[in-house]
């Protein structure tokens, strides 16, 4: 008690010594848009209800936190929806007054959630790494802080590169998801000079993902299919829809290391990342919400935690400041990555490191040593500015 | 004023006499152990066990106790510094990363990363006399010469928190560049030095006479070969003179050299991997830094701006004290 009084105090006497700066009530929602989906294979990937909403919950304390000394208070609601009713929700928060939106959604919905939500406003693409949206389909109102395919992608092929591993045998699934996923990486080989020595499809026949005592058919089966691939380093799985990649890795028919979907993962964040002051995230968000962090928490929490730093540095609720804040060359957000992740000017994609996740540990964050740009080493992974197809950002 | 007498009575003291030896304490995050090095002929005396994950690092005005951030242990381990014994612990709040003590050698200032609170410990009582919420991930801690202002560098927040040592309350706030992580005053109290290791920045504040706080200037680093990503500013020292100011470089593995009156990056000097914290020599002949990726600290001859050697210590040096004369 003694505590909420002192910062009380505390903010009511900045407030006064401040004099110059005006308060601010930023207001933001997410909206989450929910798909019918079956069961993972791993029961470890078992969707919690309030995911992505607990890291904005999270972002919302920090943001407070840090406006409790400037003035400055942050609210967030959050919605969950079906895809068909995603434009109702968002118009009912527009409705409100809201014009910051943070979407969890696949890449059609943001896209139609972006253009509902209009030019006065602010869309963070939280969920969607599809390339389409920062390319031909990228929108000026639109900031993507999930990393794009390609980004991941040429994570995973810098490492490739830096192990030695040259030959890739390339696994995709059937869906068009994977087909994008299997797309990236071609892209990613192509780029650092490395070779799809042999490339087969896992055909999604659809059913359950798992059946009890299901392995016995996997260890019998699996190894067949994986037989008599050209000689090959390394196995790289595209499996957007968790169709087979986790089976991949102990079941091959020449035992190799598998990248990709399984086994070695390319991930914007993960709940035992700890180097660069990481601990001390997991733990705030472990304590406010008793469970383990995942990617859509980390990238709701980024995407508000920018809102935040804009805010605070900008010291504006003004959407066109923000927006052209976080594209400048003053911004930059630490994000326990390292180093600084700051946006390319050209597409609205949030630059960053990305982890390289063994579902156990950090194994390795790209970009790798030794990769350069002229602008920055992040610039390495992901579409660079002379082959972007956007001009919405001109 | 009798601070000053002092300082005086101990120059000429090394002046005149034999210089003293003095005792190098380091904290080794990863070995959890604390390595000591004698300063007459730098070899290590000992190295013994520090609690578990030791950081930040200190020593009594009377240099006989020594003050260990146990990190995981989440309390301060005091021992003594003749004995190395573990003479009893300090409750700190969770996960202690840096602290300062009063000028006098109480309270203790304590940063809690976990729970954005400033903790001040009675270090003869041993008990909590206040605990002051500031910004997300308090880091750094300063106290001003007259001991009237202790700030925090909140890593997530971004600011410099200005808390008045007479109520606790927060009097002043600055806004710095992305995740400060030091802060330190110049001996005579008139400007604050706060690193940034993500914004790559040094803030230099200029203190008016009531401790009101105005940002001066960010300063850069430039280092040709040397990715800008890899330029971290984390530990600083000034001198007793205020006429140089050291940035260890983290990842850069340098030490950047700043002329105190023109504010101008003077020279790069090279040092072991990954330069985390640094401590003076009570003459100021010496500067030592920890190199966490190397697991050795560098001794930096302060007059000629030049490394004279490496010590190999524990595993992941962090934190470096040296005793008073």
């Amino acid at each position: 008690m003694e505590r909420i009084l002192r910062m009380l105090a505390a903010g009511l006497f900045v407030l006064l010594a401040a004099g110059a700066a005006s308060a601010l009530d930023i207001r933001s929602a997410v909206i989450r848009v929910d798909y019918p989906q079956l069961a993972p294979i791993s029961r470890f990937d078992l969707k919690p209800e309030d995911m992505g909403f607990a890291g904005a919950m999270l972002a919302v304390e920090d943001n407070a936190t840090t406006g409790q000394f400037l003035g400055h208070t942050f609210a967030n609601e959050t919605v969950a929806v079906p895809p068909e009713e995603a434009e109702a929700a968002l118009d009912r928060l527009a409705a409100e007054g809201i014009r910051i939106f943070v979407i969890l959604a696949n890449a059609e919905d943001t896209l139609r959630l972006a253009d509902r939500a209009g030019p006065d406003a602010l869309v963070i693409n939280a969920g969607s790494p599809a390339e389409s949206l920062r390319e031909d389909q990228c929108r000026a109102n639109l900031l993507h802080v999930a990393p794009s395919q390609a980004m991941l992608a040429d994570a995973v092929a810098q490492f490739s590169v830096w192990k030695g591993w040259k030959r890739w045998f390339l696994v995709h699934g059937s869906n068009p998801a994977d087909q994008d996923v299997a797309e990236a990486y071609r892209q990613a080989a192509r780029k650092f000079g490395l070779t799809v020595a042999e490339e087969r499809e896992f055909e999604d026949t659809g059913g359950s993902r798992r059946s009890d005592s299901g392995h016995v058919l996997v260890q019998q089966r699996l190894p067949v299919f994986m037989q008599e691939a050209e000689e090959h380093d390394v196995v790289v799985a595209a499996d957007a829809s968790d169709v087979f990649a986790p089976y991949l890795p102990f079941h091959l028919w020449s035992p190799r290391p598998v990248m990709g979907s399984a086994g070695l993962r390319p991930v914007s964040f993960h709940a035992s990342h700890e180097a660069w002051g990481a601990t001390q995230f997991q733990t705030r968000f472990e304590k406010l919400t008793g469970r383990y962090v995942r990617e859509e928490d980390y990238q709701a929490w980024l995407a508000l935690r920018v809102v935040g730093e804009t805010v605070t540095r900008a010291a504006s609720d003004d959407i066109a400041t923000l927006r052209a804040y976080a594209l400048g060359d003053a911004f930059e957000l630490a994000a326990f990555k390292g180093q600084k992740v700051t946006f390319r000017p050209w597409n609205g994609q949030l630059r960053q490191p990305i982890l390289l996740f063994d579902g156990r540990i950090t194994v390795s964050v790209s970009p790798q040593d030794g990769f350069l740009h002229q602008t920055s080493p992040l610039d390495t992974m992901g579409r660079d500015q002379p082959e972007t197809a956007c001009t919405a950002f001109d | 004023m009798i601070r000053l007498l002092t300082t005086t009575a101990c120059a000429v003291l090394a002046l005149s006499g034999p210089a003293f030896a003095n005792k190098v304490f380091v904290s080794n995050e990863k070995g959890n152990t604390i390595s000591v090095i004698d300063t007459a002929d730098w070899s290590v005396l000992t190295e013994f066990h520090g609690g578990n994950r030791p950081r930040g690092i200190t020593i009594s005005p009377d240099g006989k106790l020594l003050y260990v951030c146990a990190s995981d242990d989440d309390l301060v381990r005091v021992f003594d510094t003749e004995t190395y014994e573990e003479l009893y612990t300090l409750p700190s709040g969770p996960d202690p990363e840096l602290f300062v003590l009063h000028p006098s050698g109480n309270p203790l200032y304590i940063a809690n990363e976990d729970d954005n609170l400033v903790t001040v410990v009675d270090t003869e009582t041993h008990t909590v006399l206040a605990e002051v919420p500031v910004g997300v991930e308090p880091e750094g801690m300063a106290v001003s010469p007259r001991a009237d202002f202790v700030v925090n560098t909140s890593e997530t927040t971004n600011m410099a928190h200005f808390i008045s040592t007479a109520d606790y309350d927060i009097k002043h706030n600055v806004l710095v560049d992305q995740r400060p992580r030091y802060a330190t005053y110049t001996s005579d109290g008139t400007r604050l030095y706060v690193s940034s290791e993500i914004g790559g920045t040094v803030s230099v504040i200029d203190i008016a006479e009531d401790g009101t706080p105005t940002m001066n200037q960010k300063l850069t680093f430039e280092v040709p070969g040397v990715l800008p990503e890899w330029l971290q500013p984390v530990g600083v020292k000034v001198t007793q003179d205020g006429s140089r100011v050291f940035v260890a470089l983290g990842p850069a593995n340098r030490v950047a050299v700043i002329d105190g009156e023109s504010l101008e990056v003077l020279d790069y000097i090279i040092v072991g991997q990954r330069v985390w914290q640094m401590a003076f020599t009570p003459d100021e002949k010496y500067l030592i830094t920890t190199n966490g990726n190397s697991n050795d600290v560098t001794v930096i001859d302060v007059a000629a701006e030049k490394p004279l050697q490496s010590i190999q210590v524990g595993q992941m040096p962090w934190g470096v004290a040296v005793t008073p004369n």
